[in-house]
């Protein structure tokens, strides 16, 4: 697998640490434990194209939404995660 | 006769002559030349036995001449270079080559376990399933042993591989599987439009079947049209063609794995070069023009040695000059078997007969036979007589139901043509059944390749080069090249026609995979058996599962099976095609990465120093970190350790910390992000203070801890474990970029930027007074318990000095530059030596921490919570944090947890050991009393005894209780009492002051 | 029909044309009992357990391919009872009983050998940890031996001792692990649950579920018809998220592919299972010869079935590492298989929140050692409703109470487990 960083260009697979599905965002502090309970541990588990994060640590440290086929591996868009890069100060 | 090359043809053929090369075949000595396989030399020399089949034992010859052998293997080279299982057909010959036969003992010609064979009546297709259950001990040590005993065919060296490899990474437009008429037509198009080009031949020749079989390119013989294209292609400096290398898997993204076998056409690589190379190839375009590999016939006696494929016949007697026999039988189903009978004729061989299959033969072939004076028999080959030393006599059915015999020492034969479909179908892609060819093509191809030519299903030699250039020239546009692509190579289309023909019953073994004793009837018996799935035959028979992969078997194997059940192939199917498409060797997919290099090995910044006194350093992950640093005259590690204990507690030492991660967290926002990572809270933190931290998973579970300081409103030093050091900067950056991308925070990391050493004691202040700038003010008002700031060394070095102690003594933590750390650990020697100052390892800081009560790796096992280490009350309630919400279920709340408490034995003279389970004194260890384990341990010089932490059940409630260790592994059971786990000075005086 | 000596001798003489097939290849009846999806090894065992343990005949197993074709068809075939933490160590425990029986209780031959699984270890830590372990493997009842550097010297003269990276300091023993032949035990299954009543029927792919009125599940619907179920197990692995979703429930699991890989066939060289303890890799030698070895998992969720080259490269270094005899012997075939990598490494064996629908999930890369077990456990919990003692903690609800069982400590995340 090659995965092209915004950053760095494309890069081999053994460069990247793969965390799992980008989908889940993580609840507001009020939101209760089952919300999340559901964040921490249930998954859509797609078989098909799915939203993912890959680190880039043998790179730049950028944090990727990598889309993704997890039936064919194939890789169709690659974005930095909100906060990779420069600090948006102020933002 | 054997030996003197008596059936090599005096003239013709791609072989050196000037080049004679001598080599030992079951230790006899032979000669062939240069440009031979060791089965082609075997050819010449009259050779016919070879091996010994895996089951019964038979006699077997070569089938074939390639990478599809299934029965010429041998074990090539002797000690410990010694190759079990290679392919005589594709083992380029050198001087002094050895080779051994496999699978027979006392020899060859006489193999007691031929006895096998009387057994086969009852040594069918899984009848060990069947039997050797009673009784059940009998397994293991009598039908096993002497199952294994039996089964595989080769020895490996057993010893140590004295070899090298090599891993390497190629980066093109298009890579090119194989060299045949299709590969070379791929590469001058995609090379001449200015494509990077990587052609990789798994031969050691280019041309492929045009070696063999010739034909006219261009108005060119084969062999000159191959030297054109060749130099053509060799003066393109894109254009890398690299023979012995087969391009053996497909992965994602356009990643190729290629096996080079960079020396073994030598007897030992010379020195300093490797045996084999790894190629990772990444490719814009992929195109395979790896051939077709022709198929056998199953019928009785259709392993005889002297029974080969009728494409093998042709390549040993047009590229080897070798003949496999005098008068030749041909049995074929296809035109293009046809070509072994021209061939022979041509080299001045007598053809005995050519059995066709079919109901028509052309009438060129009809004049040849006249001209050769041989029958054509319309029929099939219905068994072979012979044994070890050939075949003597072939059967045949006659179309219409007579039979006739025909005398030849020399069967080809041929069943068509299977489009080498692997690399096509390695991402789980099944190939299509096309009926003019009566053979698998590929059906859609992993993403940016395409098969052309016999890989595809076009056999002629006009349409390989076609397919292969237009396939070339494709590719290279894909890639985004558009130079002038000249003319395609042009020959005539041959025509094939064949009748499908794959079983012939009759009386007699007849072996569709001839390396696993797989027969026709096996077949049938999975039919019968419900093992009618290709791939539920597959492993009930073990059909396609040897060292071949089935490349001459499976077809014909399925194709039996659909017979039998009245499908059609393509209903029936193929198995899953897995890569590697010839087999590899470990060593090559290791390469350099074994022995001490592994893995890569770190060096602290006063590692060369800490040799130079003999410290003896242990692993921790990639680290090497010293251990302990023993004198003359000590008797063991614990007398050493025990030394540098004391040295501390009684004056001052220095222990080299840089193994810890260090990450510089920058921002206006830097404290309120800290506040989220960390349980406690650190925007409250001043400059100038230091503070221990607690991170969670997301799942509530104790992640990290260390110390954090603040230099800075905006600038915070994070320090970690060593062991997460890279995890938890993966983590923050995670919280950074991910969760928190509002807040204007930086984060580095630093780890590999400073040496950290730790200087504890009581002395320490003195110690440091030798260090640091006059001016600093290192007194208790000066720089308080967890003080922390940047200060000024002698020579007006910066550096920054953290007042926090991990083994409970008056202790200071400082930080320079990495490039100064060998400097400093010199200078602390030499500055502290009227203090006796004293060096101490990881062993030491251990003992250190566990007198101290500090939880370290054993206790923070990804299991245990913030409660669980007694740190429960560091929870800020007042923010959200990393873990919080799921810190607080129940069962992770339970007053029963398992908790970290202090343990030592009741009998000071006792050893404590790590790994002792805690049971309730008095009670029969069982799993429903077995309420905790020993994490750590040490012999405390303080104590002058053994003591350690523990997790124990509600372990903090039950202070002085005695509990009984057990410890069945190491037979031990003793009392020991559960105490504060802070056993020396529990009221933190010494490191205040 | 039994197999034995006496019976393959008699057959010898018919040139087996008798030979009956092994299981019956059943047609779907309209309504069974218990219905489980997933005819692999955990599949089948439920069937046969159900039949013969608990008197439950009227059983079907659909199988959407040929049975055996997920993980029970392409695993390393290791079996093994060395689990540290309340919940596993006593469930692996009674399916290493069972395997020690099932070739007498199925009359088939899966080849169970007991050769020994070997867990080394390269640190005080890991010494400790193994310590800790194979103590409680003790009190559990269970054998675990902690051997020293001097022991396996003597008993694994091969491995690399000298030159390491990181120096092999012992290793944990449990003798009464090693291997099976991970296709017979499908096919034993199969064989002696057909013959108490049970259908395997194949080439039956379940594609939805029918419910009453009240959300209870009703049957499966197929791919050769809607079929009638008192009650629906589901033995899926791999495929554990896609059919739970088809009752609209969410699982704590991941689908991810982890690679193996067969060497081509030599002479008996290796006497055990042996894992590393300082790089990703575990080998055996099958009777058939081949070292059959794998390591870590490719680490991304997949449903594809294959692998790439970082960790095939990965596997053979530490291969190398620890026997650096292996270098020359060739890797013949590398496959990839899909794990139901759960939340904690463990698996889930549970009614689920949808009536009628009980779910066997979640066995990561560690599901063949358990197919007795798992068979025994899930029987127990489809005929009586209530979970055996030896599973009583593979709950589902498990993650909402805390009570994770982690044996590596890595949490919420499955690709480290």
């Amino acid at each position: 697998m090659r995965i092209t960083c915004p950053f760095c260009g494309e890069r081999e697979l053994g460069e990247f640490t793969y965390l799992g599905d980008a989908k889940p965002q993580r609840p507001a502090a009020d939101a209760g434990e089952d919300a999340v309970y559901d964040y921490v541990y249930l998954r859509d588990n797609i078989a098909g194209v799915m939203s993912e994060h890959w680190y880039h640590g043998g790179g730049c440290r950028a944090w990727l939404k990598v889309t993704r086929n997890t039936l064919t591996h194939e890789i169709s868009a690659v974005e930095a995660a909100a906060g990779a890069g420069a600090a948006k100060v102020g933002a | 006769m054997a030996g003197d090359q008596a059936n090599r043809l005096t003239s013709g053929g791609l072989i050196d002559r000037s080049t004679a090369l001598s080599f030992r075949f079951d230790g006899k000595a032979f000669l062939g030349f240069k440009g031979d396989t060791l089965a082609s030399a075997l050819v010449a020399n009259g050779v016919k036995l070879v091996g010994r089949s895996f089951k019964y034992h038979r006699p077997r010859g070569i089938l074939t001449a390639g990478s599809e052998e299934p029965n010429a293997l041998v074990e090539l080279r002797s000690g410990a270079r010694r190759e079990a299982n290679t392919k005589a057909t594709t083992a380029e010959l050198y001087e002094g080559l050895e080779a051994a036969s496999q699978n027979r003992w006392p020899s060859l010609n006489f193999d007691v376990m031929s006895v096998n064979q009387l057994f086969a009546p009852i040594f069918v297709a899984g009848f060990y399933y069947k039997t050797f259950m009673w009784p059940a001990k009998f397994w293991e040590a009598i039908y096993e042993p002497a199952i294994r005993r039996a089964a595989g065919l080769g020895r490996a060296s057993g010893v140590s591989d004295p070899d090298h490899y090599d891993k390497a990474w190629a980066h093109c437009d298009v890579v090119i599987a194989g060299s045949g008429p299709a590969g070379l037509a791929a590469a001058l198009a995609a090379g001449r439009s200015g494509a990077r080009v990587i052609l990789c031949e798994e031969d050691f020749v280019l041309g492929g079947r045009l070696l063999a079989d010739g034909g006219t390119i261009d108005g060119l013989p084969a062999a000159e049209w191959i030297a054109r294209a060749v130099a053509e292609l060799t003066a393109m400096p894109d254009v890398r063609l690299m023979t012995r290398t087969t391009l053996f898997g497909v992965y994602d993204g356009g990643t190729y794995g290629a096996i080079e076998r960079v020396n073994d056409h030598l007897p030992v690589p010379p020195e300093h070069q490797v045996r084999q190379r790894l190629w990772r190839i990444v490719a814009k375009r992929c195109v395979v023009a790896a051939g077709a590999i022709e198929r056998p016939i199953v019928f009785a006696g259709n392993d005889t040695p002297g029974v080969m494929m009728a494409s093998a016949m042709r390549s040993y007697i047009s590229r080897y000059a070798a003949t496999p026999a005098r008068r030749i039988a041909l049995f074929t189903n296809n035109e293009d078997g046809w070509r072994t009978a021209e061939t022979a004729i041509a080299a001045g061989l007598q053809v005995a007969a050519v059995i066709d299959a079919r109901p028509h033969v052309s009438p060129a072939h009809r004049s040849l036979a006249s001209k050769g004076g041989f029958p054509v028999l319309h029929g099939a080959v219905s068994s072979v007589d012979g044994g070890k030393n050939g075949v003597r006599k072939i059967s045949v059915s006659l179309t219409g139901g007579a039979r006739a015999e025909v005398e030849a020492d020399g069967l080809a034969v041929s069943g068509g043509w299977n489009p080498a479909v692997g690399l096509t179908s390695y991402h789980r892609g099944r190939p299509k059944w096309r009926d003019d060819i009566a053979a698998f093509v590929p059906d859609g191809a992993p993403p940016g390749m395409v098969a052309a030519g016999a890989a595809n299903g076009a056999f002629g030699l006009g349409a390989c080069l076609r397919e292969g250039f237009e396939a070339g020239a494709a590719a290279a546009r894909d890639a985004g090249r558009s130079g002038n692509i000249g003319s395609m190579p042009v020959a005539d289309d041959e025509a094939f026609s064949i009748s499908p023909l794959w079983h012939i019953a009759g009386k007699g073994k007849a072996f569709v995979d001839q390396q696993h004793d797989v027969t026709a009837s096996d077949v049938e018996l999975a039919q019968r058996e419900g093992f009618q799935s290709v791939e539920h035959l597959k492993r009930y028979t073990t059909l396609g599962m040897a060292t071949d992969q089935g490349k001459t078997s499976n077809v014909a194997g399925l194709a039996i099976m659909a017979a039998v059940t009245g499908k059609s192939i393509p209903e029936t199917g193929t198995t899953i095609y897995r890569p590697p498409y010839v087999p590899v060797a470990i060593g090559a997919f290791a390469g350099h990465h074994r022995d001490e290099n592994f893995h890569a090995t770190r060096l602290t910044p006063s590692h060369h120093w800490a040799a130079e006194q003999g410290a003896v350093f242990v692993d921790t992950g990639l680290w090497k970190r010293a251990q302990w640093y023993p004198r003359a005259g000590e008797k063991d590690w614990l007398e050493s350790v025990t030394r540098e204990v004391k040295a501390v507690r009684n004056g001052v030492g220095f222990c080299d910390v840089s193994t810890l991660g260090k990450i510089d967290v920058h921002g206006a926002d830097a404290g309120a992000f800290l506040d989220r990572v960390y349980i406690n809270a650190f925007s409250s933190l001043a400059v100038g203070k230091a503070r221990y931290g607690l991170m969670l998973r997301e799942d509530g579970i104790v992640y990290d801890d260390g110390t954090t300081s603040r230099l800075a409103e905006d600038h915070y030093f994070l320090t970690t474990t060593t062991a997460k050091a890279g995890l938890v900067m993966q983590h923050l950056e995670f919280c950074r970029q991910v969760l928190f991308p509002e807040l204007d925070v930086q984060l580095t990391s630093v780890s590999d930027q400073w040496a950290q050493f730790s200087i504890a004691g009581p002395k320490t202040r003195d110690l440091l007074k030798e260090i640091v700038d006059p001016a600093e003010d290192l007194s208790n008002e000066g720089f308080p318990f967890m003080g922390a700031r940047e200060v000024k060394l002698r020579g007006d070095l910066k550096a920054r000095l953290f007042r926090i102690s991990f083994s409970g003594e008056m202790a200071f933590e400082i930080s320079l530059p990495a490039r100064y750390g060998e400097a400093m650990a010199r200078n602390l020697m030499v500055a502290g030596k009227p203090f006796g100052v004293t060096p101490y390892g990881t062993e030491a800081l251990g003992v250190m921490r566990i007198e101290k009560g500090h939880v370290a790796g054993p206790e923070l096992n990804g299991t245990t919570t913030a409660g669980d280490l007694g740190l429960g009350k560091m929870m800020s309630t007042r923010k959200d944090f990393i873990g919080r919400v799921m810190a607080g279920r129940e069962a992770l709340t339970a007053p029963n947890r398992q908790v970290v408490v202090g343990i030592k034995p009741t009998d000071k003279g006792r050893h404590l050991r790590s790994g002792a389970h805690v049971i309730p004194k008095g009670e029969t260890p069982g799993p429903d009393n077995d309420q905790g384990y020993v994490t750590s341990v040490c012999f405390s010089p303080v104590l002058d005894q053994w003591i350690g932490l523990g997790l124990v059940e509600r372990g903090r409630e039950r202070i002085g209780e005695i509990v009984l260790a057990h410890d069945p592994l190491r037979g031990e059971d003793y009392d020991v009492e559960l105490c504060n786990p802070v056993f020396y000075d529990p009221d933190g005086g010494r490191q205040r002051g | 029909m039994k197999y034995s000596i006496f019976s393959l001798a008699r057959a010898a003489l018919s040139g087996h044309k008798n030979w009956k097939p092994t299981w019956r290849d059943a047609a779907p009846k309209d309504r069974y009992d218990v219905v489980i999806i997933g005819g692999g090894g955990h599949g089948l065992a439920t069937a046969w357990f159900l039949a013969s343990e608990f008197g439950i005949r009227n059983v079907a197993v659909l199988e959407k391919g040929w049975i055996g074709s997920g993980n029970a068809g392409r695993n390393t075939t290791i079996i093994r009872s060395n689990y540290g933490l309340p919940g596993n160590t006593g469930f692996y425990e009674l399916s290493m009983k069972l395997w020690e029986r099932m070739e007498q209780d199925l009359n088939y031959n899966a080849m169970v050998s007991q050769r020994g699984v070997l867990n080394l270890y390269h640190s005080d830590a890991q010494r400790d940890a193994f310590a800790r372990r194979g103590n409680t493997m003790r009190i559990n009842g269970i054998d675990a031996e902690l051997l020293d550097q001097a022991a396996l010297r003597k008993m694994l003269p091969f491995l690399n001792f000298e030159n390491a990276r990181f120096p092999i300091q012992g290793g944990l023993l449990q003798r009464r692990g090693g291997t099976a032949r991970h296709d017979a035990v499908v096919w034993g299954y199969a064989h002696a649950a057909s013959a108490l009543g049970v259908d395997i029927i194949q080439n039956c792919e379940v594609t939805g579920f029918t419910r009453d009125a009240n959300g209870k599940v009703t049957g499966v619907e197929t791919s050769r018809g809607n079929i009638g179920a008192g009650k629906v197990g589901m033995a899926v692995a791999g495929s554990s998220s896609r059919v739970a979703a088809m009752a609209g429930l969410r699982l704590p699991i991941e689908s991810h592919v982890l690679q193996a890989f067969v060497s081509e066939a030599i002479k008996p060289l290796l006497p055990n299972v042996m894992t590393f303890g300082a790089g990703h890799f575990y080998v055996s030698q099958s009777d058939k010869g081949g070292l059959v070895f794998g390591g870590d998992i490719d680490g991304y969720n997949s449903y594809a079935q294959r692998g790439n080259l970082p960790v095939v490269e990965d596997v053979c270094e530490g291969g190398m590492a620890l026997i650096p005899m292996i270098g020359r012997v060739r890797l013949l075939r590398q496959w990839g298989g899909i794990m139901d990598m759960s939340m904690d490494g463990t698996p889930i064996i549970d009614k689920s929140p949808v009536d009628g629908l009980y779910i066997n999930a979640g066995w990561c890369y560690g599901g063949f050692k358990a197919t007795p077990g798992s068979g025994f456990v899930f029987a127990h919990l489809l005929a009586r409703d209530q979970s055996h003692k030896e599973a009583a903690r593979f709950r589902l609800d498990r993650f909402q109470r805390g009570a994770m069982i982690d044996e590596k400590g890595q949490g919420a995340q499955p690709n480290l487990h």
